[in-house]
């Protein structure tokens, strides 16, 4: 019994242990779990870094900048020889590899070698060298170039195409003013060939600067080279289409989320991306179809899934896509650095949370690069010399927001201002409003015999208007100046200036002396009262980017004739608005200068016409966007022909001709018709509504 | 604290299970007096001796659970309220691994591992900074003469402070070591290298970031750091074009201690005292000749100022420059003048540039192949002047070259750039790690404006989401949203007036009254175009601006139950015209907002002016885009208020339009006698006084929650562009305009 008690205790003592383990190997986990936790989210988790509160030292002594004394050490011009020595090929930089005194003299001039005879260039290299030549960047004097362009087609550098230039390295070398590749530039789309495309272009480009298409990030040398995008021969020279967006519908998101079309390559360079697109389409809104079918031998590589892919490619429709797409993948071909498998597996994800409002910007965003820099050859081209020259011209470049918002950096020249401000594109992002005031220009070209000449008249109604700063008057007839007195006293200052040349297109010069953002373009024989300069100029406050002005002008196509044609017709809409009566920013007077070709400018000049209607072209070209009319149409110029000044040249029956030659003329050199219609005209909050014309501000304007 | 804590918990578990045992010996002990008595004393001690050994055990789990976790917290606990001397000693063998030099062709795709970043909801990257450790070789001497020094611990404290760090070293992107490297004349490169090697998680350096402000040493001064660091991410002051692996590495300024301890008055941008300073000391002969000859040639524009040479060296003659014995307090000077020179010294960062920027000075700098601080996001053209070296001698003429108005500006925008970017090391440890966090979740990125847009500018500016100029195609046409509550009589002529528009595209009625049904559909007018009724739960005026899926089109038309005023003509135009001005609110009735100057705030006004700020919603095109702006994001509570007052839902969507786009309203056509609009809200109010009263408290308290006054006030309004010309009416294309 007693011996069995004990067995008993033993036994219960022994469960009781158990029990305890047991109550214990479940409080360890427990534990540990709990310390894990606490080690996960912080022992101290307000003072993770102890933040020292010992008087510590700081990082430099005091005196560091004194013993460091660099007079001891070698010259900073001999510094920049040895830069110079050092930095050569693939680490060129424009320090290193760039002479910049050839740019110091005549500015940024660009030099195209002579098309040497036998030599074949593809319709690509050909656009690329006329949209050159025809800039106003071309000089055919070596002696003034700070760049120089090869005639030698260095476009496609990929072995086995058919348009791949031999011998190059002896031609390039054989050129008297190569100088190892100093101030030339290269342009390239295709380098390197199967199987392990190289960046490399079969040449020695010596210190040549490089625009090439796809560079990968080991190959760029940065802010030296300059990175192009990809374009085919179909490419237009000029001109362009715009974007293919239409419509900002809300919400933004269309048919697809994300596709993808095209080859999958199944092997080499380029195809683990290519290959790993299956595991994110989904067939329904992210659709990445590849096909096995590239080159001849592709059965060879056939894998499990080709039939599959090949059917499903098959089924859709590349266009469609493209258009009813929110998102388009990018993943890289055989050409191109390195992206990764895994990044191709998270853009859905990644792409679902973009918001709706960046989807929006970003799509707007894609079409002003679009329409800024990509649509022709010449865009491209231009914009790359335009980068190299804000290189050049280090401090008198262009800020990131010139590139990157409308107009964009071919229209926004940084050599007309450093400031933002100056220009007619910024105010709101800016958050600023142009300056309050105009500048009047009048373009004088009959001499003043009598004091009732409609300039006189034209001349004290606009003095009195409260936004005037000044008038100038450009003399542009052959007479000579009148005497100071002959004009009218006014309480503004009135600048006489003698024309350049008298030529028309001095009207547009961008003087000096107009110190205001407005400019109030004037004919001789126009007629305005001050209440309509008063309009005009509160209207162009809100549209500062915009023409804006009396008599408006209209075109067409004349399907016909194959042309575009003008009218001064009673239409029911207008695009363009005569610089006879018209507001426009002073920096269109700049722009009208420096951004025209001289060819164009020339024509005006000859003619002594159309000076209005390219100025139009140009200001559309700039904005995208029509003239603004303001208030009723009034008999004017063409329609009164011989009324007034008989010496007009409105007189002139060869006048209306010209100016439809204008037009094709202008709109050829831009390569598409820059201009737009409007159906509508601004008027006077109050104009003939039936109310006394005591309470209507600009009563006057209403009495014609 | 936290250690206090922490010992107290453990205290308490001790006694609680403490408690636990009493009871369960107490249980047993309540159970005791029917054992007890059969039981004999021997068997008692057994039994003590067996609760004994239980209790004991009990202890020991606890302990042994406790105990370490105990001593390793507290031996933290130490290290982080003592002094550096606390850190662990680390001896490093002579033969531990030295990384390799930093790999030139770096980039974040190559050689950082954005997987460990993963894809998270909030877009941040986590930052893990290692605790701190004492170098020393195998003599016991330090790596680094200074140590951890006053500014790394700032920066170090600031991250870890901030949203980026972690101290989970498992879930972090990115490791900041605690080795401080900012100054390589303080380091001994061999040694400081095996160190960085010798990290628990280096890896080669992957997914690592060093902090460096000076870089190179005697005698030819890398700009980079010399140190090597296998693929580590270098946040470098100094980069040459050479160095900067563009897309990798960071370019960070070199922080100026007296940031810290000098307050600089504020300074409007303006014309100041002098036109160039140059104030650095260590200038080298050559370049010192130069501006010697240009101060020669423009005389008092130019104040060149050196280091005083009477007085002794030390932290006091930091803040003094002499010119011919005339001492000047620096950097106050700075303030005197519109451009400062910032040249390059031994090397190509100088802390002087920050003090330059500090004081609203714009900097001129010289320092040919430098990448300037932070230049992969922030813009310099608009904050400084870049002149090449060897320009010099034509500093003067490039800068009279620039307008006023730029030079204010650039004085503006280079004091912003220090406040944000520069001010202390912080704020260059947070933007640090912004760039990269930038780098790694690029559709989260901030964008240039957030980069570089001063608050003020911010403030004022205005970027408009429908910023591309472009004019729709008409073949959409638009979407009529009428909104009613029971007029049915009124509503079908609407409908029947507007479905005559050749645009219409689709009717959409808003059927507001829940206690009513519709009309069946057979009794609707029969119309050329889809027309859909939409029944609300609430009556809610807002509910007029949700963007329905059933309103495809871009252009809405938002219109009463009442306005039969409208001609086809008029209604037409004003699709043309919201064509041309698919950003605005484009409509019929206009109003203005004015300034009462006796009562001292906004007033509402109907009668007819010369002026427009507002256009009314009772007939109006605009985008579904400010539909969704207005239901999704209206500022503060006017939506609520709106709703609750019954009223105003268009002076809203005025203040919103306007305050997106910066741009007023287009009134088309000339004014109609409409039957007062505004009281034709929903339950036909009445015309009185106290609806144009509570109209003047929709703009103060609209202007006051948008914190300005967006409305912008013009004089024009559109009309066709032959109207009212002596022209045949039938030729025109908007006849029909403006007849009562």
């Amino acid at each position: 019994m007693q011996a069995k008690k004990r067995y008993l205790i033993l036994l219960s003592a022994g469960a009781c242990l158990a029990l305890l383990f047991y109550l214990g190997g479940v409080e360890l986990p427990a534990a540990r779990r709990s310390r894990q936790d606490r080690s996960r989210s912080g022992y101290r988790p307000e003072q993770p870094w102890p933040h020292y509160s010992d008087p510590l030292h700081g990082f430099v002594p005091w005196d560091q900048t004194d013993t460091e004394d660099y007079n001891l050490h070698i010259s900073a011009r001999q510094k920049r020889d040895v830069n110079r020595s050092v930095y050569r090929g693939k680490r060129c930089r424009m320090d290193s590899c760039f002479d910049f005194s050839l740019c110091q003299k005549n500015g940024f001039k660009v030099y195209v070698y002579p098309q040497q005879k036998g030599e074949k260039i593809s319709e690509s290299y050909q656009n690329i060298l006329s949209t050159i030549e025809g800039s106003r960047f071309y000089t055919s004097d070596p002696g003034q170039a700070c760049l120089f362009v090869l005639s030698l087609d260095t476009l496609d550098r990929d072995q086995l195409s058919p348009q791949y230039v031999h011998n190059l390295k002896t031609k390039v070398q054989s050129l008297p003013l190569w100088n190892d590749g100093r101030n030339h530039l290269i342009f390239n789309l295709y380098s390197g060939t199967w199987p392990d495309y190289t960046e490399d272009l079969g040449f020695d480009i010596g210190q040549a600067m490089l625009a090439k298409a796809s560079i990968g990030a080991e190959n760029f040398r940065p802010r030296f080279d300059v990175s192009i995008p990809l374009f085919s021969k179909e490419h237009p020279r000029t001109g362009g289409e715009r974007g293919f967006l239409k419509y900002n519908t809300i919400p933004p998101f269309r048919k697809y989320m994300l596709v993808f079309k095209g080859k999958r390559y199944l092997t080499g360079i380029g195809s683990d991306t290519r290959n790993a697109l299956y595991h994110v389409h989904n067939a329904e809104d992210v659709v990445l179809l590849t096909t096995c079918k590239h080159g001849k031998d592709w059965q060879k590589h056939k894998d499990a899934r080709c039939d599959k892919d090949n059917a499903e490619y098959d089924k859709y429709d590349y266009k469609e896509m493209l258009h009813n797409s929110t998102f388009c993948l990018v993943p890289r071909g055989r050409r191109l650095g390195s992206f990764r498998f895994l990044e191709a597996l998270q853009i859905p994800t990644t792409v679902r949370s973009i918001h709706q409002d960046k989807i929006l910007s970003l799509r707007q965003q894609t079409q002003f690069l679009w329409e800024a820099y990509f649509s022709s050859v010449e865009k491209i081209v231009l914009t790359t010399l335009e980068i190299i020259q804000d290189r050049v011209l280090e401090h008198g470049s262009r800020s990131s927001l010139m590139w990157n918002s409308h107009p964009g950096g071919l229209f926004a020249l940084p050599q007309y201002s450093g400031y933002l401000g100056d220009f007619p594109f910024y105010y709101a992002t800016l958050g600023i409003k142009p300056y309050p005031k105009f500048t009047a220009v009048i373009h004088a070209v009959s001499p003043l015999v009598s004091q009732s000449q409609p300039i006189l008249k034209l001349l004290v109604a606009v003095a009195k208007s409260q936004y005037c700063a000044q008038i100038i008057v450009l003399w542009n007839c052959d007479k000579p100046l009148p005497a100071k007195h002959r004009w009218p006293a006014t309480s503004v200052p009135v600048i006489v200036i003698e024309g350049e040349n008298k030529v028309m297109s001095s009207r547009f010069l961008p003087y000096e002396t107009i110190v205001t953002d407005a400019v109030l373009s004037l004919d001789e024989d126009t007629v305005l009262s001050t209440t309509e300069v008063d309009f005009a100029f509160t209207v162009w406050q809100s549209f500062p980017e915009r023409i804006v002005g009396y008599p408006a002008r209209s075109h067409f196509w004349d399907s016909n004739k194959e042309r575009w044609g003008y009218t001064s017709k009673w239409t029911n809409d207008y695009s363009m608005v005569l610089t006879g009566a018209a507001m426009f920013h002073r920096y269109y007077h700049y722009l009208y200068t420096h951004y025209l070709p001289t060819s164009l400018k020339n024509m005006v000049d000859q003619l002594a016409n159309c000076e209005d209607i390219l100025m139009n072209f140009l200001v559309s070209a700039v904005t995208k966007l029509p003239p603004i009319k303001i208030t009723q149409k009034k008999q004017y110029k063409e329609t009164m022909m011989g009324q007034s000044s008989r010496a007009s040249r409105w007189a002139d029956p060869d006048h209306f001709a010209q100016r439809q030659t204008c037009m094709n003329k202008f709109a050829s050199w831009f390569g598409a018709m820059p201009l737009v219609h409007s159906q509508m005209r601004l008027d006077p909050v109050l104009f003939k509504d039936q109310v006394s014309i005591l309470r209507k501000k600009y009563r006057d304007i209403e009495r014609l | 604290m936290k250690h206090l804590n922490r010992r107290s918990f453990f205290c308490s578990f001790l006694s609680d299970g403490g408690a636990s045992v009493m009871y369960a010996s107490g249980k047993y002990s309540s159970r005791g007096p029917a054992l007890i008595p059969r039981m004999k004393t021997k068997h008692r001690i057994y039994y003590i001796a067996l609760f004994s050994v239980v209790l004991l055990g009990l202890i020991a789990t606890g302990m042994f659970q406790f105990w370490p976790h105990s001593i390793e917290s507290s031996a933290e606990w130490t290290l982080e309220k003592g002094s550096v001397h606390d850190a662990p000693l680390i001896r490093l063998p002579a033969s531990s691994p030295i990384p390799e030099r930093g790999d030139l062709s770096c980039r974040m795709h190559t050689c950082f591992d954005v997987y460990r970043c993963g894809y998270n909801p909030k877009n941040k990257i986590k930052v893990y900074i290692y605790p701190l450790q004492r170098f020393v070789d195998e003599f016991g001497v330090p790596i680094s003469s200074t140590g951890l020094s006053r500014e790394y611990n700032d920066l170090l404290s600031a991250i870890s402070d901030s949203d980026f760090y972690t101290d989970d070293v498992t879930r972090a992107c990115l490791f900041i070591p605690s080795i401080d490297v900012l100054n390589q004349n303080s380091l001994r490169i061999r040694e400081t290298a095996q160190a960085l090697a010798m990290l628990p998680r280096w890896d080669k350096g992957m997914n690592h970031l060093l902090f460096n402000m000076l870089p190179g040493g005697p005698p030819d001064y890398n700009t980079a750091l010399d140190v090597p660091r296998d693929r580590a991410l270098l946040a470098g002051g100094g980069f040459s074009t050479w160095t900067y692996r563009q897309g990798y590495d960071v370019s960070i300024p070199v922080y100026s201690p007296l940031s810290a301890d000098v307050m600089l008055p504020e300074r409007q941008p303006g014309p100041r005292r002098y036109f160039i300073l140059s104030s650095q000391t260590a200038i080298h002969r050559e370049y010192r000749a130069e501006l010697e000859r240009l101060k020669e040639e423009n005389g008092e524009a130019l104040l060149l100022l050196d280091k005083c040479s009477n007085l002794s060296q030390g932290a006091a003659s930091a803040r003094k420059r002499c010119y011919k014995g005339q001492v000047y307090d620096y950097p106050q000077i700075l303030q005197e003048s519109s451009f400062c020179v910032v040249l390059r010294g031994a090397r190509l960062g100088q802390a002087a540039l920050s003090d330059v920027l500090q004081a609203g000075c714009v900097p001129v700098i010289l320092a040919d192949s430098y990448i300037l601080p932070f230049s992969e996001v922030l813009d310099w053209k608009r904050a400084s002047v870049v002149i090449p070296e060897e320009k010099l001698s034509e500093m003067y003429t490039i800068l009279k070259s620039i307008p006023h108005r730029q030079v204010e500006e650039m004085q503006r925008q280079a004091h912003w750039f220090w406040e944000a970017y520069f001010s202390s090391m912080k704020a260059i440890g947070l933007t640090t790690l912004q760039i990269v966090n930038d780098r790694i979740y690029p559709y989260a990125a901030r964008t240039y404006e957030q980069w570089n847009n001063p608050p003020v500018v911010k403030w004022s500016s205005v970027n408009s989401p429908l910023f591309l100029p472009l004019i729709p195609p008409r073949a959409p046409g638009f979407t009529a949203v009428v909104l009613t509550y029971d007029r049915v009589e009124s509503l079908f002529r609407v409908i029947t007036e507007i479905s005559k528009v050749p645009s219409l595209a689709k009717l959409l009625v808003v059927w507001n009254n829940q206690n009513k049904s519709p009309p069946e559909e057979s009794l609707w007018p029969k119309v050329g175009v889809p027309l859909k009724v939409v029944r609300t739960k609430e009556n809610k005026l807002s509910n007029r601006f949700f963007p329905y899926d059933e309103i495809e089109t871009e252009a809405v038309l938002a219109i009463d139950d009442d306005i039969i005023m409208l001609t086809s003509d008029e209604l037409q135009f004003g699709y043309e015209v919201w064509r041309e001005f698919p950003d605005r609110l484009v409509g019929y009735p206009g109003r203005l907002h004015l300034w009462d100057h006796e009562m001292g705030k906004w007033k509402y006004e109907s009668e007819w002016t010369n002026e427009v700020s507002m256009v009314l919603t009772g007939a109006a095109f605009y985008h579904k885009y400010f539909n969704y702006l207005y239901t999704y994001k209206m500022p503060g509570d006017i939506k609520n208020w709106v709703d609750a007052h019954m009223n105003c839902e268009d002076i809203a969507m005025n203040f919103l339009v306007a305050n997106i786009t910066g741009k007023a309203p287009i009134k088309v056509t000339p004014r109609k006698k409409f039957k007062c609009p505004e009281c034709t809200a929903i339950d036909g109010l009445s015309l009185d006084q106290t609806h144009m009263v509570e109209r003047s408290e929709c703009i103060n308290k609209f202007a006051s929650v948008f914190g300005t006054m967006p409305l912008k006030v013009v004089e024009h309004r559109a009309d066709p562009v032959l109207y009212k010309d002596d022209f045949p009416e039938k030729l025109k294309s908007f006849p029909n305009i403006g007849s009562l």
